[in-house]
């Protein structure tokens, strides 16, 4: 399931945006956004975004999205 | 509360080109209050014109902080991101954020309309090598466009031996480093946790990190002789008695000035140590640290804590008049010449108030007495008394004694004078802001704040209107003494 970003809690620090191995991040609106299309939840490793996100609980799982879903 | 630099210098041990590193003999202190003839010239050559590293230069010269880098990549327990950052930008966030092009563009503006500005610098929020594509392509697009501007920068330190070459080949030649620890156990405290090596690291592990690649930059920049100013937030309880530790840590390595601040602590801000109580030093505990760590060296206390967006003279902050919109809108041109022109300026000016200060001291030597007094000075700079006291958004204070002048620090207060008359409770918070100065030196001043200031038993002093600072108090101290004891023979 890839990840996606609370936007209520995002500062738009833009910290995450450069960390992502898939770019899968851009600013929308004054606010980060995850692709999910492009998230591959940085197999092999912790995901990046999370990691460097400062704000507890901002970067999250998307649940309503199954990443292998046709 | 406002903080104190100390100056350190480097051991005769330890070559690397900081300040005092030459020789030995004579050259005890290298103080950013000292002027050309107490830093080695390279040194002075790199400070002079820096009003964040020289308390002489603060009345001449202008810097400004652009704002292109908000990421940070470690957690502070002292920082709240959302709010502010003790690295440099306290307080409250910057109000607006810019891309490398629109920033370069704001400097050429800023340029254009104050010749005074000499330095542009990358701080808080957020930390500059964080985001290095923005903060290198920001430095270089300025050092293409404006090339008499000099380039500083703040950092904590983490990604900093990634950058030397960076940074040198810029030829940014002032680093900043928070360093709130050497010592893991101690950093564990403050940094819950880091991001490096694309991994999060916690507790003591990070703090080690932390620590290692800070003394690893810092001896890094020294050696090729960038000058480091080291700030440390003091945090009672949890760094206060590690602090002397750093300090030696950081003189040993090069470092140029140590700059303690005391932590400020609020639950409003939202800061892990605000919610948590954890409170900030009082006066008197940042003093008694500071004055450990000092060691009769000669200190700056001209620093400000500036706005990460500020602009301007410290002290000043005009950087309202230069926002995004207008930026983006405007046509600027590159033109050094001005400011050639004002450093020229201040070189002849300086030379001279050097030439007038010496002449005054030459008449004050030798007079008797112990006697020290405070002093207030209102002044827009260029080190004279030129401001109305009406229009004083601070004092600056000195210290006269037979030894001199010697300045102190400075006092903000509300201008009183709005709208052509004096508004009374101002008026008394300014007067209860130099209630412990002997005289106030100013360039004119109402008939109601005069008579007031004489009730509270403070001179003033409007005669040096627009003369030199230092010259005119020398002078006004050597006629008081002398009034005062008629007959004191001159040895
Ligand atoms: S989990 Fe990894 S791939 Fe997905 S958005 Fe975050 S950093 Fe990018
Ligand atoms: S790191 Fe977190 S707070 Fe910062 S922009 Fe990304 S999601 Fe928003």
């Amino acid at each position: 399931m890839p990840y996606k970003i609370i936007s209520s809690t995002c500062t738009a620090c833009t910290a995450c945006e450069p960390v992502c191995p898939n770019v899968a991040i851009r600013e929308k609106n004054g606010t980060y956004i995850i692709d999910p299309k492009k998230c591959t939840e940085c197999e092999g490793e912790d995901p990046q975004c999370v990691e460097v996100c400062p704000v507890d609980g901002c970067v999250v799982v998307d649940k309503s999205l199954p990443r292998y879903a046709a | 509360m406002s903080p104190k630099v100390i100056p350190i210098f480097v051991p005769q041990a330890n070559q690397a080109p900081g300040c005092g590193a030459k020789g030995g003999a004579g050259k005890s202190g290298c103080g950013s209050s000292a002027g050309e003839h107490d830093l080695p010239p390279e040194v002075w050559a790199k400070v002079k014109d820096h009003p964040c590293y020289s308390e002489q230069a603060h009345h001449h010269f202008a810097r400004m902080h652009v704002a292109v880098a908000p990421a940070c990549n470690i957690q502070c327990n002292y920082c709240n991101r959302k709010y502010d950052c003790a690295n440099e930008s306290r307080p409250g966030v910057v109000s607006e954020k810019l891309t490398p092009e629109l920033a370069a563009k704001k400097v050429l503006a800023v340029a254009a309309e104050i010749p005074q500005l000499s330095v542009v610098g990358i701080a808080g929020p957020g930390d500059a090598l964080a985001n290095p594509d923005k903060t290198f392509r920001t430095f270089n697009l300025i050092q293409k466009e404006a090339p008499d501007i000099k380039l500083c920068l703040s950092t904590n330190g983490l990604m900093l031996p990634d950058h030397v070459q960076a940074i040198a080949d810029l030829n940014v030649d002032h680093v900043t480093i928070t360093i709130n620890m050497v010592d893991p156990e101690v950093g564990e405290q403050i940094y819950p946790w880091i991001y490096y090596n694309r991994k999060r690291w916690k507790g003591r592990d990070a703090a080690r990190i932390l620590g290692e690649r800070q003394m690893e930059g810092l001896e890094m920049l020294t050696a090729k002789g960038i000058l480091v100013k080291v700030n440390s937030v003091m945090i009672p309880g949890v760094n206060d008695r590690h602090l002397a530790e750093v300090n030696q840590a950081v003189k040993s390595r090069g470092a140029f000035l140590h700059n303690i601040m005391p932590l400020i602590s609020d639950p409003a801000h939202g800061t892990h140590y605000g919610l948590t109580g954890q409170r900030g030093p009082t006066p008197q505990e940042l003093k008694e640290l500071q004055d450990s760590c000092e060691g009769g060296m000669n200190l700056m206390r001209h620093c400000r804590q500036c706005r990460a967006d500020a602009v301007g003279l410290l002290g000043e902050d005009r950087g309202a008049e230069f926002g995004t919109d207008k930026i983006a809108a405007m046509d600027v041109a590159y033109d050094p010449e001005p400011r050639l022109a004002y450093r020229e300026f201040v070189e002849r000016e300086r030379s001279d108030q050097d030439a007038a200060r010496a002449s005054e001291l030459a008449a004050l030597s030798g007079q008797a007495g112990d006697e020290k007094v405070l002093v207030a000075v209102t002044t827009k700079g260029g080190g004279r008394i030129n401001q109305h006291f009406g229009h004083a958004g601070e004092f600056q204070i000195y210290e006269l004694s037979n030894a001199g002048s010697k300045f102190v620090g400075h006092r903000k207060v509300e201008n009183y004078c709005q709208g052509g008359w004096g508004e009374e409770d101002i008026l008394e918070d300014v007067t209860a802001a130099i209630k412990d100065c002997a005289a106030v030196f100013t360039s004119k001043i109402g008939l109601c704040p005069r008579k007031d200031l004489a009730t509270a038993g403070i001179e003033v002093v409007d005669g040096y209107a627009h003369e030199y600072i230092e010259s005119s108090l020398i002078a006004w101290f050597r006629q008081r003494t002398e009034s005062a004891q008629p007959a004191a023979s001159v040895a």
